[in-house]
């Protein structure tokens, strides 16, 4: 496959290890944390892990929309999903979610609410277009990548005067959540630098990141999710540590401008404007982290067209995916990994989504015993 | 749903859509969100929209600099 196939060369990857155990400065440890899901999974799936020098670890961080959504907000969309003549769309990956009371959109499925798994956005406007009796709600979620999507189909639904389509918000910032995450020093996680979002930054470019290396002085290589660019990107972050900057960095140029996708930008700006707070699971309430749709779109929201009321609950108390989520624990310290916790039964939402750092963990390396 | 790929573009539809091709697969996605686009261009998919056009120079100057750095090792 073009662009991928390349990017996994073994011997190159073999090659690029070699330099990094002799870049590694036996006097220092390196920490870095890989933001997003998809990379956890390539570090996974490729056994990244285990080219590294033995002082340099990959911390994984809460870039897994799935995995962030509390609890509350799940159960609000079972709460929509159950009302009369509403059909809700989904992306596949949120229907085991758990939410309270070991509920989920898979069982409220198989209790008969009207909820479909879509592939985009335009299928739910499809649905919406075929079925004027009903009411479609698309359970909109996601970072910067999937919010143009969710933008682009308020924009259809108004041009092809649909009045049954609205939105169920819970699009999240990549940047706000960095933030909170090196402003959380009481839990001792430690980052030295950051493998920052592939396809995030293809839509932000890579000006949202500057605070991370004028505020807190850490470095930001922005890295594609193929092997070969992440490796690629640990060297350009120990390079950048070994001497003593700080800066932002595009290892993913081939699909990453600096400017990002100004066309997908202004689509975002058209219709969302920021929440004061969003909750978090694992981070809490996180300032200016979240989208909602602006006011002259509010026929199109749902939580305000079917005047939904904001939902908290708590995790499960044994399930340890807000401290992973946070880089504080690793998959193997939780107690129900790999016991009750796998892929087929789902105790915490990191097991769920295959971008979950539980999931990746138990689907490659769950006998390791290095990772424990 | 994160996942995202890159893919080819076979034909340019009406509407801002376009059919790709990853392996022979053929999809029709939107390309509301992209500029300029000609067949033949790759670009990343995700969930059914075409996000960032894949840049060839910069891709193959990418693996130069990544043989580079695995060449100084040895």
């Amino acid at each position: 496959m073009k662009y991928v196939d390349e990017f996994r060369d073994g011997r190159l990857a073999r090659g690029v290890a070699e330099t990094l155990h002799r870049l590694a400065r036996p006097d220092r440890t390196y920490r870095l944390m890989e933001f997003c899901g998809g990379h956890t999974h390539a570090i996974s799936r490729y056994g990244l892990e285990d080219l590294l020098p033995s002082n340099m670890r990959m911390i994984h961080g809460p870039g897994c929309p799935v995995c962030v959504l509390p609890v509350g907000r799940i159960d609000m969309a079972i709460e929509l999903a159950r009302r009369p003549k509403v059909t809700l769309c989904t992306y596949a990956d949120l229907m085991r979610v758990p939410a309270s009371g070991g509920a989920s959109l898979m069982k409220a499925k198989a209790d008969g609410a009207d909820i479909r798994m879509v592939y985009s956005t335009l299928d739910a406007i499809r649905i919406a277009e075929a079925e004027p009796d009903r009411e479609v709600i698309f359970f909109a979620i996601g970072f910067e990548t999937t919010t143009p999507p969710t933008a682009l189909a308020i924009k259809l639904a108004i041009k092809n005067r649909l009045t049954n389509f609205s939105v169920f918000c819970n699009h999240v910032l990549t940047p706000a959540a960095m933030r909170a995450i090196l402003g959380n020093r009481a839990e001792g996680v430690e980052i030295d630098g950051f493998v920052g979002p592939s396809h995030v930054s293809a839509v932000i470019g890579l000006q949202p990141y500057r605070f991370v290396a004028a505020q807190f002085g850490k470095p930001v290589v922005v890295a594609g999710f193929e092997p070969l660019d992440v490796l690629q990107a640990v060297v350009m972050l120990v390079r950048q540590l070994n001497e003593g900057r700080g800066e932002i960095e595009n290892q993913y140029g081939r699909a990453v401008a600096a400017e990002g996708n100004l066309l997908a930008q202004a689509e975002m700006r058209e219709i969302f404007e920021l929440r004061e707070s969003f909750e978090w699971r694992g981070l809490g309430e996180v300032a200016d982290s979240a989208l909602r749709l602006r006011d002259a779109y509010a026929a199109f929201d749902a939580e305000r067209r079917f005047a939904l009321a904001a939902h908290r609950a708590k995790d499960n108390p044994a399930c340890e995916c807000g401290a992973i989520l946070r880089g504080a624990k690793r998959p193997h310290d939780c107690r129900l990994f790999g016991t009750v916790c796998t892929p087929e039964t789902p105790m915490g939402s990191c097991m769920v989504s295959s971008e979950g750092a539980c999931a990746a963990q138990w689907t490659y390396r769950r006998f390791d015993e290095r990772a424990a | 749903m994160c996942l995202a790929i890159p893919v080819r573009v076979t034909e340019l539809l009406p509407d801002q859509m376009a059919k790709v091709s990853l392996d022979g697969v053929s999809k029709t996605v939107s390309v509301a969100l992209l500029d300029e686009l000609s067949v033949g261009d790759y670009v990343i998919l995700h969930v059914g929209f075409a996000l960032s056009k894949i840049d060839p120079d910069e891709a193959e100057r990418t693996l130069r600099m990544i043989r580079d750095i695995a060449g100084s090792a040895s």
